[in-house]
């Protein structure tokens, strides 16, 4: 049989489900997939567009992964507007060019509705859709800002709904004064109420954007040149720089209209429970669609749409029968949600709110006329309790409503009663049931495994705190103990033995494990007890019985290489070092014929150097003014940076600067597992700071801050923690993410995972707010720790009875291996062991 | 021969739960290396200090502790865990450290050769 064609017109969110749902589904075996986009850009997380202008390649807002556009039976024409289509023939026409399909989709999405303001099409004016919109936003204010002389530049937003205060972000972040105009008389009035808008407006006042509500935009004033100058409404006349219209949406259904489909007067191509348009052969999903009696303005159910098409095709029954459209946002780092029945429309619905103007809290939580069943609600400045309310909707709630809206009021009662059909992941359509099946009849036992298995969490992530208890309850209950013991000697974890010895006080291993654990130890908890007691800043890494905690490394302060050799690295801060260091680390190699090479953490490792040598070569370093770079500890590693303003012609910042005062502090720290970080003077980001674990940028008005990135194994980009720090503040919230990650990291979870488990919301909350009350003692602990460094190297050489630890042979204590034997290669030495490179050489020039 | 005892440190050299590295000669004569474990239960083991994974000399800087009822020596390279008493690798009892006689006369350790 040969294959059949499918056509995609348009490559937005929406498509790019489709394309996955049926690659994933085994559909390449039987159709062709053409997908035809306007964009120059394969699709993009729409939803996160905001978000383009903290990153430095829009590429990091691509969908998916890239490799489905390389399935074999998938192409993507990026550039390819489709100007009409012919049901009838069945084809569609793109650049002149015909193309015959057997099935098409539309999912062509909405665009941006300008409101009949006069002049709304000057130069300066502005919509906010795609990135392309968003890019040139952004260089028009940057020129503004340029050349009004130091004057910040001044943008307006028409529009208060979830668009503009998303526009009203942008301009913000873009150093712009702004204001949102609105001609309802609240923000956004579709998702919230009356309360609900007040609260909002307050919170939104206070991140110094104006709010001007019940206010209708007349006419925009151009200048001689025909750029915007100034917003006319029947209350004030606005001077400007910038005029962004985000009065709302319209579905892109001209090209159904074209062909004589059905679409809805007011916009939306009519589309049944199948989503199948009126003609023959052709779907519509995403914006576009009018189904289930609606259009649907959010990715949510386009997704479910999305998923119902890809069943159709291959032969399946699914049916759209309408989606939640709750909501849950963050605008302008206001938490947003709305859900169910927001407004009390149910008849005798009954209201619960919690309204703080002061704390900038409004909750509303409604019910059914006999205060049991949950009906819907609405939550602003504080949304967690939202991913455990959202499904309970139509639901008894269980305990006291009133419960659910104080601050700390309650912790959400168990998730665990939740009914199987409880929609938890809406974006993706995920109910409670399935989410069960996919620990118990899938096999999954881990957050990551239950994510792809069931697709919930998976897009604005939301959700995950209660995937993550269903699954455990999950787990419980089918018998499978959720062993979080750090080994069979220790039944608690790393964070809980670290809380034990912190409160207890107590110093020795034999004591710790005596009162809080079984057995002897072994390599997994002897070493994370050393390091819990270095991070509490108990005592030198080699002082007596906690020696025999320390793994090799940690042991004699170098790291074990294959030959049972060690490297040593010296630390060399920001990587900055004067020529007579490096003829220091070099003479020290060469005395001792050590292997050189240039790491990727901006310093010098030495290999092949005998325990036995390591004491006389530190003497060396240290006498030529190193320390211990702590290379071989779960410890802080080094502080990478770019030559940023000291020398670069971009550099904003003083990089290097930072970088060293930031080793400096945390050299020695303690802590999980190893933690770098980078630090650059630019947006180029040349020292590759988000792929650290903490990563700072330099931005025009102070720094950025990044958490969790790392490279290895699973690599991670770090994300945005907060911006425009001063140097001070930016120390300060450093000192308490890492504080508060040793304190509260898994052994050997790096700040990625660490982060994804607690939740970066979280972290941001303990760390910028103190929600947990623990700010002064983080700081404390930080104090501490800088105060009491000093360099165990410096510290072992001092102290004759340490350096027992490096006798080679307790009966021979200054003599070398005799088995160890060495090669030259490429003019240095290196193990004789079997190398294991197979394969012939590979040609090179001459010098 | 060398199955004899040979004097290799006082026990006050060994520090507890922590390994020591000697050189001793084997039961051909030949050189060989043993490494000397002073349990804190107080128990004495001696095993070959070669880890017959790598074959880099290194077992004696290897972290013990137990693993159940078993005191055992982890290999400080790739981790894998050693019976003290037999020498076995706990998941593959085929590869084995190989174990030396241990005893202490007069606070003086010798080790010989089995
Ligand atoms: C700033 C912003 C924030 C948002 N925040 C949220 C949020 O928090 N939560 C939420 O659920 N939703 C949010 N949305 C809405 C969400 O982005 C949309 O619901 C989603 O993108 C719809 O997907 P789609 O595929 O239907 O349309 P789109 O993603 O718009 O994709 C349609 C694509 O089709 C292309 N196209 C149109 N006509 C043609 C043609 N004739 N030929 C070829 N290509 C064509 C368009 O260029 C476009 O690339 C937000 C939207 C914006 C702009």
């Amino acid at each position: 049989m040969s294959k059949r064609t499918l056509a995609v017109v348009g490559a937005g969110m929406v498509a790019h489900r489709l394309v996955e749902a049926l690659v994933e589904r085994g559909a390449t075996t039987e159709w062709d997939i053409e997908v035809f986009g306007e964009e120059s850009r394969p699709p993009y997380d729409r939803v996160a567009l905001t978000s383009f202008f903290t990153l430095r390649d829009p590429d990091e807002l691509l969908l998916g992964d890239r490799g489905l556009w390389r399935t074999t039976g998938v192409r993507l024409h990026r550039s390819s507007p489709v100007d009409a289509i012919d049901p009838a023939a069945g084809t569609l026409t793109t650049h002149g060019r015909r193309v015959r399909y057997d099935a098409a989709v539309l999912a062509t999405g909405s665009s941006a509705t300008v409101p009949p303001v006069r002049g709304a099409d000057a130069e300066g004016c502005f919509v906010y859709r795609t990135v392309d919109d968003v890019a040139e936003l952004r260089a028009w204010v940057n020129e503004r800002s340029g050349r009004a002389g130091g004057r910040p530049a001044r943008g307006v937003v028409v529009g208060g709904g979830l668009l503009g205060l998303e526009a009203a972000g942008a301009l913000t972040q873009l150093g712009a004064e702004t204001t949102v105009v609105e001609l309802s008389d609240r923000l956004m009035p579709l998702q919230v109420d009356a309360g609900g808008g007040e609260a909002l407006r307050r919170l939104v006042e206070e991140l110094e954007v104006r709010v001007l509500t019940g206010t209708a935009s007349t006419e925009v004033v151009t200048g001689r040149n025909g750029r915007v100058k100034a917003l006319r409404t029947d209350g004030p006349t606005l001077d400007t720089d910038v005029v962004v219209f985000a009065t709302g949406v319209r579905p892109r259904d001209e090209l159904a209209r074209a062909a004589g489909l059905e679409v809805h007067e007011r916009g939306g191509v009519l589309a049944d429970e199948a989503c199948r348009t009126s003609a023959e052969g052709v779907y519509v999903i995403g914006e576009a669609a009018h189904v289930a009696g609606r259009t649907w303005g959010l990715v949510g159910p386009g997704y479910a749409m999305a998923e119902v098409v890809a069943d159709r095709l291959l032969g399946g029954d699914a049916r759209f029968e309408g989606a939640d459209p709750s909501t849950k946002l963050k605008l302008l780092g206001v938490d947003v949600a709305s859900f169910g029945d927001a407004f009390g429309r149910t008849d005798g619905s009954l209201e619960v709110v919690y309204s703080d103007p002061v704390a900038g809290l409004y909750k509303k939580l409604v019910m059914s006329d006999d205060a049991s069943e949950l009906l819907g609600g609405v939550l602003i400045g504080d949304a967690s309790a939202y991913t455990s309310l959202r499904p309970m909707v139509g639901r008894p709630l269980g305990v006291d409503p009133t419960a659910w809206l104080l601050p700390d009021g309650v912790e959400p009662p168990g998730s665990g009663d939740l009914p199987d059909d409880a929609v938890v992941c809406s974006c993706n359509n995920v109910a409670a049931g399935q989410i069960r099946s996919a620990v118990c009849d899938a096999g999954c036992t881990d957050l990551a495994g239950v994510k792809a298995c069931s697709r919930a969490g998976t897009s604005c992530g939301s959700c995950v705190p209660l995937v993550k208890r269903l699954m455990d309850a999950e787990l419980e209950a089918a018998g499978v103990t959720i062993d979080r013991g750090l080994c069979e000697h220790f039944s608690v974890t790393r964070a809980e033995l670290y809380e034990i010895v912190r409160i207890t006080g107590l110093t020795r291993f034999s004591e710790i494990i005596g009162r809080h654990g079984t057995g002897h130890g072994c390599d997994i908890c002897r070493p994370v007890v050393a390091s819990i007691l270095a991070s509490l800043g108990r005592g030198h890494v080699l002082d007596d019985e906690n020696a025999a905690l320390q793994d090799t490394n940690d042991h004699v302060m170098a790291n074990l290489q294959k030959d049972g050799t060690y490297s040593v690295v010296p630390r060399i801060p920001g990587g900055e070092i004067t020529p007579d260091g490096l003829i220091a680390i070099g003479e020290v190699a060469r005395a001792f014929g050590l292997y050189t090479k240039i790491t990727g953490g901006q310093r010098i490792d030495l290999f092949g150097a005998r325990i036995e040598q390591l004491p006389q070569i530190w003497e060396r370093l240290v006498d030529a003014g190193f320390e211990s770079g702590h290379a071989y500890g779960k410890a802080l590693r080094t502080v990478k940076s770019c030559v940023g303003s000291t020398w670069c012609r971009y550099g904003v910042q003083d990089s290097v600067g930072l970088a060293i005062a930031l080793e400096l502090r945390y050299r020695g720290l303690r802590s999980p597992h190893k933690i770098k970080l980078g630090v650059s003077g630019c947006a180029r980001e040349c020292a590759e700071a988000r792929s650290k674990d903490i990563g700072v940028i330099a931005s025009e008005k102070g720094w950025n801050l990044y958490v969790g990135g790392n490279g290895g194994f699973t690599p991670r980009h770090a994300q945005l923690f907060a911006e425009d720090l001063t140097t001070e503040e930016l120390v300060r919230t450093i000192d308490r993410i890492l504080q508060y990650y040793v304190r509260t990291a898994d052994r050997l979870q790096r700040t990625a995972p660490w982060l994804e488990e607690v939740g970066i919301e979280h972290v941001r909350e303990v760390v910028l707010e103190d929600s947990l009350g623990i700010g002064a003692e983080l700081d404390a602990m930080m104090a501490r720790h800088v105060e009491g460094y000093e360099d165990e190297w410096a510290a072992t050489l001092r102290d004759p009875a340490k350096l027992a630890v490096f006798a080679s042979y307790v009966n021979a204590p200054g003599t070398a291996d005799p088995d160890l034997a060495y090669l030259e290669e490429r003019g240095q030495r290196r193990p004789a062991g079997p190398v294991l490179v197979a394969g012939p050489s590979i040609p090179v020039g001459k010098p | 021969m060398s199955t004899t005892w040979q004097p290799v440190c006082p026990l006050d050299a060994l520090v507890p739960d922590r390994g020591a590295a000697a050189l001793v000669t084997g039961p051909g004569g030949e050189p060989a290396q043993v490494a000397l474990f002073r349990l804190s239960s107080g128990d004495l083991h001696a095993v070959g200090h070669r880890d017959p994974f790598s074959g880099a000399n290194v077992i004696a800087r290897g972290l013990v502790g137990s693993a159940g009822e078993v005191p055992v020596v982890i290999s400080p390279l790739h981790k894998q865990a050693f019976d003290l008493r037999s020498g076995a690798a706990l998941d593959d009892p085929e590869v084995s450290l190989g174990t030396w006689d241990v005893r202490v006369v007069d606070g003086q350790v010798e080790v010989r050769a089995r």
